[in-house]
């Protein structure tokens, strides 16, 4: 900072005090608060790393024209240095440490998938930067003991859980036991997909239900049809698919010009792939996980109710004026909300007070509750399931949060 | 001349010593020249010295990687457990068992790949040329592909492993001098056995193999252990680069083909085949160029590498040291008798 | 392991799911077949190894569905890649093959891997790192029971490739520069006394090889997907099939390459999908080692 702009600043923050008006300041009067992140913008995870940027984003606007953040009498607006990691963990990485090193980067947002924030923690962690992400949900990254590492979302094997235990319901309703239920597993071969394939194994056994097919998915997916070969003559009564957006696009796709024909289909990424916009009726009735749905009753000061949030952000960013929302849109935005929340409690730009703020976190947002576990997770929202009705999403599970009905079997469109 | 030659290399030494001293900010990148040197050395040892192009000296480094770690997490926690995607617990090292497991684990990372030269190399070996390099590329490639299927080892999630216990500028300098040491023992080590008669060996392998074959020289035996030499010291930088970089994963930091892969080529290329100094002076001026294309050129950065190889292998193939022997051969104590003493310094 | 034998005992059980494989398998394989067609001509007329290969193919893809994009009938970007890559393919013959033809051969490996990295990240800079394809507005045919699908699209892609390819042979038995470059591929010293511009033939070759590349990616845009970085799958096929057939052997060439494309899915099916690119790497190396042994019958090392 030159020393004139020091200067000015010390004298407006002044001006400021005198006033009292320092809590309802205009917010551009606020001094840059920089955060940095690493974030994919080409690449495989390019759809989704776009989808967090705008999270983060919008809620810094909103912080923004809240009156910023407020740290002991000085309030500040968040500015983040963004870097392309191009959807590679090394790169991730390596910028990680340019932001920390060459920029001088206190405190870090996350990138997007738990790959990419696996290659990061280490170095935000090595150099004690907290960082709060919202779209790393793999297990693998808490189990290292991190401290300075902080995630908004629920685990991933929490995501498709529920389909296992509904598939295991409707059994039981066709008077059938839970163990005579097939499962297929098509996950990529990356941390996200692996740990949602080991929560749905792990749910499948406690059912006593065997995995007829359990495939990875090569990274640079283009082609599923030698898996769904073989879902058409295993005939498993639930298929499960998770590649991020485009193992979405691909599943939905090939499900659809190859007829399948399974009664419960349930994939993650739905809303952040479009696949409703993109594949109409073929979507019909398959099951979609997600963090976060417009429809739950969260609410917050800032943010309004969940509702709310997603017609604001619509405004804001009309391309999304048809579609839903993604989660990783909401969550990246809360994850925002937990820093102001965090910096505005330490009460200073200290970075351990604010790690410590980060720790102690407990807050009802427009995504849910947030409150950390000891090793960073958030472990205070649960997941919930939507289904594809005629082109909409209702949730159907769990049951304390369902509006719809379950349609059950799927049919092939 | 022997006295200014000792005085040269005194200075480098302290040089290197004192490096990350004089450039606090970049000791991570020093570091990660002194891996490029490395790896640049071992692959002209059959690349340059012995006539052998191989584009599959990668699988070493990635194959210490993933020994080194499967060491150091199998002194502590059972390896299956620690990297599954569900995690199990929380799982912390004490600085003890974190050295314990640097220390074991580049030993075991360096055997292990040397054993794996020999194995490997007596079947490609029966390769020339090209077909020796794409096969070689070929084991690598495939390599990066089974492990990154192979649950135990963490699949396609990879493996993280402890943060450096201590301080944070110790741990960039304990990485520093660990490459550091590494390199100035294999340098003086190949200064030596270029030497030696086994230098003299693989050098006659490269110019004719059926004639130093037909000279009784068991052409195998040398191929071998030359090869296995290599492997060992690429696997010890692999293990070390494993902790450093703390997280990698099988097909873009371990087995990464496309980069390390073709940068230690390149490196040699650069500098010169078949000589000592080329591919450490090489390997100096790629990490320059990829650092400052990577910082200032960001997108065009890969383009920017595939002209240089482009170049240098087109229009450069002798490299810097090539070019500056053929422009003055004294410097190398090379005499041509021109009839006057203008080549002689 | 389980999954490996109740796989394997898939096929057994249900006969259909070969046939299945073997169309699939088929029909990818002739797209293989026709980018290492290219690959065994600049192997055999200038004995360089273009592991750009791929990348060709991917290029000519994207010209392709950049035309498309701009309004051109898809099935008219076949054509129109061959030419834009006659091109490209001409202009790295003058910048770099020109010159490493004469070099021992691991140079033109590293240059055309240079130009391979080169290519794949212009595409990137260009297109973005997203998976492209055209969609193409015919219907799909089931046979038996609705468990074979084949889209018409992916037959009118796979006749197109027998069509190139019947051509180009055509091209080299008939015509005046096909023989040359024969001629030239025997022995180029000779052609040039006989007053052949083997220069000329260097270049036409080159080009044609890239041309048959762009083809085949515009092909593969049709009926499949591209990406800036998939080009070292096509580069790896080649190899595996031009080392398998041997050079200048055209029939051996689409048997190979057929071959390998049903290998391959059925290596897909057997191991799983996950394992498609190791299992096209180890095809490689059982390749390599086959031949090896073969002239170590002969006390003759690979070369």
């Amino acid at each position: 900072m030159k020393l004139s702009t020091a200067i000015a600043s010390c004298l407006s923050g002044a001006a400021l005090l005198a006033s009292g008006w320092a809590s309802v300041a205009n917010a551009s009067d606020c001094e840059p608060l920089r955060l940095g992140a690493a974030i994919s913008l080409t690449g495989k995870y390019a759809t989704n790393g776009i989808h967090a940027k705008n999270g983060y984003e919008f809620a810094i606007k909103k912080i923004d024209e809240a009156g910023g953040v407020n740290i002991g009498d000085k309030c500040y607006n968040f500015d983040v240095t963004y870097y392309d990691d191009e959807s590679k963990g090394d790169r991730g990485a390596t910028l990680a440490e340019r932001l920390i090193n060459q920029d001088k980067i206190q405190y870090m947002l996350g990138p997007y998938s738990s790959g990419l924030t696996k290659a990061i923690a280490p170095v935000t962690e090595k150099y004690k930067i907290p960082m709060v992400e919202a779209e790393g949900a793999s297990r693998s990254l808490f189990n290292k003991g991190y401290k300075y590492l902080f995630a908004v979302l629920s685990t991933s094997e929490q995501y498709l859980a529920s389909a296992v235990a509904l598939a295991a319901e409707k059994a039981e309703e066709a008077g059938k036991d839970p163990s005579s239920v097939k499962i297929a597993v098509a996950v990529e071969n990356d941390p996200f997909s692996l740990d949602i394939r080991a929560g749905v194994l792990e749910d499948a056994a406690k059912f006593g239900m065997k995995a007829v097919i359990d495939e990875k998915l090569p990274r640079d997916l283009s082609d599923m049809s030698a898996i769904l070969t073989k879902v058409k003559l295993l005939k498993p009564d639930l298929l499960i698919v998770s590649g991020h957006s485009k193992g979405a696009a691909t599943a939905v796709r090939q499900i659809g010009e190859m007829r399948i024909n399974v009664p419960m289909i349930a994939i993650t990424h739905c809303e952040a792939a479009d696949v409703t916009g993109k594949f109409g009726d073929t979507a019909n009735d398959i099951l979609c996980s997600t963090q976060w749905a417009e429809t739950l009753s969260y609410e917050d000061e800032l943010f309004g109710s969940a509702a709310n949030y997603e017609t604001e952000f619509k405004s804001a960013y009309p391309e999304y004026g048809d579609k839903k929302v993604p989660y990783q849109t909401a969550q990246a935005s809360a994850a925002v909300y937990v820093f102001a929340d965090a910096f505005e409690r330490a009460g200073t730009l200290d970075k351990e007070a604010v790690r410590d703020a980060i720790a102690a976190t407990d807050l009802q947002t427009f995504y849910g509750a947030i409150k950390f576990s000891e090793a960073g997770n958030n472990i205070a929202k649960p997941m919930v399931l939507r289904q594809i009705q005629n082109g909409a999403y209702n949730v159907v599970a769990p049951s304390k949060f369902a509006s719809h009905e379950l349609n059950w079997p799927r049919e092939a469109q | 001349m022997t006295a200014l030659r000792y005085l040269l290399y005194a200075v480098l030494l302290v040089i290197t010593v004192l490096a990350p001293f004089i450039f606090p900010d970049f000791r991570t990148q020093l570091a990660t020249l002194w891996l490029m040197i490395i790896v640049a050395l071992t692959w002209d040892m059959t690349g340059g010295q012995m006539g052998y192009n191989s584009l599959g000296n990668i699988f070493f480094y990635g194959t210490g990687m993933y020994v080194a770690a499967v060491i150091a997490i199998g002194l502590v926690y059972d390896v299956g457990v620690y990297t599954s995607a569900s995690g199990g617990g929380i799982n912390e090292f004490t600085p003890v068992q974190y050295f314990a497991g640097i220390g074991l684990g580049m030993l075991g990372a360096g055997l292990f790949c040397a054993a794996c030269a020999i194995v490997i190399g007596y079947i490609t070996f029966g390769l020339r040329g090209p077909y020796f390099a794409i096969g070689t590329l070929g084991v690598a490639i495939a390599a990066g592909e089974l492990v990154s299927n192979w649950d135990w080892v963490g699949g396609g999630q990879g493996i993280t492993l402890p943060v450096y216990p201590a301080d944070l500028d110790e741990g960039k300098l304990f990485f520093y001098y660990v490459f550091a040491i590494i390199g100035v023992v294999l340098f003086i080590f190949l200064k030596w056995l270029y030497s030696t008669r086994f230098g003299a060996a693989i050098n006659a392998i490269r110019d004719d193999e059926e004639k130093a074959e037909a000279m009784g020289i068991h052409t195998m035996r040398y191929k071998l252990t030359a090869w296995a030499l290599a492997a060992f010291f690429v696997g010890l930088v692999g293990a070390i680069s494993a902790f450093q970089l703390i997280s990698f994963e099988p097909l873009e930091t371990a087995y990464q083909t496309i980069n390390l892969g073709i940068f230690m080529v390149v490196c040699v290329l650069l500098g010169g085949k078949g000589t000592l100094w080329g591919p450490v002076v090489g390997a100096i001026l790629f990490h320059l160029f990829k650092e400052i294309t990577w910082n200032y050129l960001l997108g065009w950065q890969w383009v920017a590498l595939g002209a240089l190889i482009v170049v240098t292998v087109v229009y450069f193939q002798d490299g810097l040291m090539g070019w500056l022997m053929h422009r003055k051969p004294g410097w190398f104590g090379i005499r041509i008798d021109e009839g006057s003493d203008g080549a002689r310094k | 392991m389980d999954q490996i034998v109740s796989n394997i005992s898939l096929l057994f059980e249900f006969p259909v799911v070969n046939l299945k494989i073997l169309i699939d398998g088929l029909m990818i394989g002739a797209l293989f077949a026709l980018a290492a067609y290219g690959l065994a001509l600049v192997w055999g007329v200038m004995n360089v190894k273009n592991l750009a290969q791929g990348d060709f193919v991917i290029a000519g893809g994207y010209v392709a569905w950049w035309l498309a994009g701009l309004g051109l009938p898809p099935l008219l970007g076949v054509p129109a890649a061959f030419i834009v890559m006659w091109g490209i393919g001409w202009v790295c013959y003058k910048l770099v093959i020109s010159r490493v033809i004469e070099r021992d051969l691991f140079t033109s490996l590293l240059a055309t891997f240079g130009l391979a990295i080169m290519i794949a990240q212009i595409l990137n800079l260009l297109f973005g790192s997203d998976t492209q394809s055209i969609k193409l507005p015919y219907d799909t045919i089931y046979l038996a029971d609705g468990f074979i699908d084949i889209p018409i699209a992916k037959l009118i892609g796979v006749c197109m490739a027998a069509v190139l390819a019947t051509g180009v042979i055509i091209f080299m038995k008939r015509s005046r520069m096909g023989q040359a470059i024969r001629a030239t591929a025997q022995d180029a010293r000779a052609a040039r006394v006989m007053g052949i511009d083997t220069e000329k033939v260097y270049a036409f070759t080159f080009s044609l090889n890239s041309a048959i590349c762009g083809a085949a990616g515009a092909i593969i845009v049709m009926v499949w997907l591209i990406q800036p970085f998939y080009g070292i799958t096509y580069a790896i096929r080649s190899f595996v099939i031009v080392t398998a057939a041997g050079l200048g052997n055209l029939p051996g060439v689409i048997a190979a390459g057929l071959g390998i494309g049903a290998l391959e899915q059925y290596g897909a099916h057997i191991f799983g999908i996950g394992y498609q690119q190791a299992i096209a790497v180890l095809l490689l190396l059982l390749v390599l080692v086959i031949r090896l042994i073969q002239q170590r019958r002969k006390r003759q090392s690979l070369q």
